[in-house]
């Protein structure tokens, strides 16, 4: 790509900016105006706000067996799901699963977004792109790619064998594949997060630091991360809420045998047809999103 | 020392989509690697499937489509959001580009609750319908950004020697947000081209797309033809990708 991408500039205070802020500019002459709006609206009343309410109503509808919605309002479906310890295990292992990607791809792209970030101007362009080409590669075929590293006759297995595992142990088809092709998939949101976070570090502040006689773990642990944490927060908060409702890597890598709340959603409202039980694990992922994004809020807010 | 560790992170970030390249071009009948020979018999494979080659084409028409609804949607709106500041203009843009922030699967679940009782499943409407859900919020952002980035005073000067609103938005605004247009076409175009969740919710037996179709394909088997459609969806997205730079700057479209 030509030109140059220059680095994101942010305040120095305050959280990163999850959406860009609209400049005031113009009359305030809306009536006029008002028929340009319309189309868009309508569209998002037609294709989000009514199918979304309509999901979060339906939670609150009993189903018959075969699928058939019951008349009138009813808790059955939450009381099945709170009372229900499979449910309640499947909420706490997305979490988990989700929590335990989340640390491992910041492990993974902390180093690669701060070689990045220090790499000189005509380097950082290339590397770059080769941070964010794998966003504009389907998931599909991403995952697919897993499955070629990692499947019984892949390159991992392949190269386990030939160091001399007779039986090396099974990678996709279970947890294992699961975080490993989620972390992977994930890992460019995280880098363009903490690359955010990095364009607020003042370069002076470490040679003025080094300069004193830090040395280069003290400058890391005493400067470097705790002004990176921004940037840590949100590419922390997206890799959770992306992990916790992907669906096609864990279908794929895990085979069906992984269940997740993504998973499990999509199984409930295509195969077993309980279309309340699919829109109460619904309501339930984004109360999962909701927590997550006030924690993201609180800690945002304590280390700015 | 940094490059030590550095180096095999870039290779776990990049492995999966460089290793369909060299395995598109296996000549084993399964999954395997490294191939045993090399040949060209996953392509010719993928051109003689007429499932796949069905949903392409879907796919290549639903993307058209979409980005032109889209783009006719989107731009009005994007106008008054970008120019005139009126009283809740932060939360209308919030709404309308709330499906961004949502996660697919519970969009894809909505939709499929509306779209039974109306007879939507697996037409073209209803896929239509499901793509502008998830392309409109991009169009809105893409072209209120570029937008934003443009000077205003040329359009006030313009209106101030007596041009009416529309020849305003024609000569002046128009050939200024060309760009942005051009990056919504491309953003919008790949997006919808990708679009796996939501899709596979809407789709019916006679009436798929292309990564839904590669979906139920890696599920049910695996063998390299899903790595030469891969190596094709790489380079048809790289293409476009380059398309767009070359043409109008995707950087300075996004108003960077």
């Amino acid at each position: 790509m030509g030109g140059g991408l220059r680095r994101p500039r942010f305040s120095l205070r305050g959280p990163l900016p999850l959406t860009p802020s609209l400049k005031g500019r113009g009359k305030a002459d809306l009536p006029s105006h008002l028929w340009l709006l319309l189309p868009a609206v309508t569209a998002n009343l037609l294709v989000f706000l009514w199918p979304m309410l309509n999901l979060a109503t339906l939670s609150f509808r009993d189903s018959a067996s075969g699928g058939a919605l019951l008349p009138g309002f009813s808790l059955a479906t939450w009381a099945g799901l709170l009372t229900d310890s499979y449910y309640a295990e499947l909420v706490v292992d997305s979490i988990g699963v989700s929590l335990l990607i989340t640390a491992l791809t910041l492990l993974c792209a902390y180093p690669i977004a701060w070689f990045v970030h220090r790499a000189p101007d005509r380097w950082r362009n290339l590397l770059m792109v080769a941070c964010i080409a794998p966003l504009l590669v389907s998931a599909v075929v991403r995952t697919y790619g897993w499955l070629v590293i990692l499947g019984d006759h892949g390159l991992v297995p392949g190269l386990l064998r030939a160091l001399g595992f007779a039986h090396p142990p099974p990678l996709v088809f279970n947890q294992t594949g699961v975080v490993i092709g989620l972390t992977e998939v994930l890992m460019p949101y995280m880098i363009l997060s903490l690359l955010a976070g990095f364009g607020r570090l003042n370069p002076t502040l470490e040679e003025a630091a080094a300069s004193l006689g830090a040395r280069p773990i003290a400058v890391f642990r005493r400067i470097i991360l705790p002004l990176s944490l921004p940037g840590v927060l949100l590419g922390c908060l997206l890799a959770f809420v992306l992990a916790a409702s992907s669906f096609i890597t864990p279908s794929l890598l895990g085979g069906g045998r992984v269940p997740l709340l993504a998973t499990e959603i999509y199984d409930e409202a295509i195969v077993t047809l309980n279309w309340p039980v699919a829109a109460a694990l619904s309501v339930v992922v984004l109360a999962v999103f909701g927590v997550a994004l006030v924690l993201y809020g609180r800690l945002s807010h304590a280390v700015a | 020392m940094l490059r030590v560790l550095v180096a095999p992170l870039f290779l776990f970030l990049l492995a999966p989509v460089i290793l369909v390249f060299p395995l598109s071009l296996s000549a084993d009948s399964f999954l395997a690697w490294p191939p045993s020979g090399w040949s060209l018999r996953w392509y010719a494979a993928l051109l003689h499937h007429p499932g796949l080659m069905a949903a392409l084409r879907n796919s290549a028409i639903l993307s058209v489509v979409v980005t032109a609804l889209a783009l006719a949607l989107a731009t009005p709106a994007a106008l008054v959001i970008a120019r005139v500041a009126f009283p809740g203009r932060e939360t209308l843009f919030a709404l309308l580009t709330a499906p961004l922030l949502l996660p697919t699967i519970v969009l894809g679940l909505a939709l499929l609750i509306i779209f039974a009782g109306r007879g939507l499943l697996g037409t073209w409407t209803g896929l239509v319908l499901a793509h502008l859900l998830i392309t409109l919020p991009y169009a809105l952002r893409v072209l209120v950004t570029a937008l934003g980035g443009l000077p205003a005073g040329v359009e006030e000067a313009a209106a101030s020697l007596g041009a009416p609103p529309a020849t305003v938005f024609r000569r002046v605004t128009l050939p200024l947000m060309l760009p942005g247009v051009a990056a919504t076409c491309a953003i919008v175009c790949l997006v919808s081209f990708d679009e796996t969740v939501v899709s596979l919710f809407v789709v019916g037996p006679r009436l798929t797309t292309f990564p839904v179709a590669l979906f139920r394909y890696v599920q049910s088997r695996t063998d390299p033809l899903v790595a030469a459609a891969a190596a094709l969806m790489v380079l048809f997205t790289l293409l476009v990708v380059f398309i767009a730079d070359r043409t109008v700057g995707l950087r300075r479209a996004m108003g960077r």
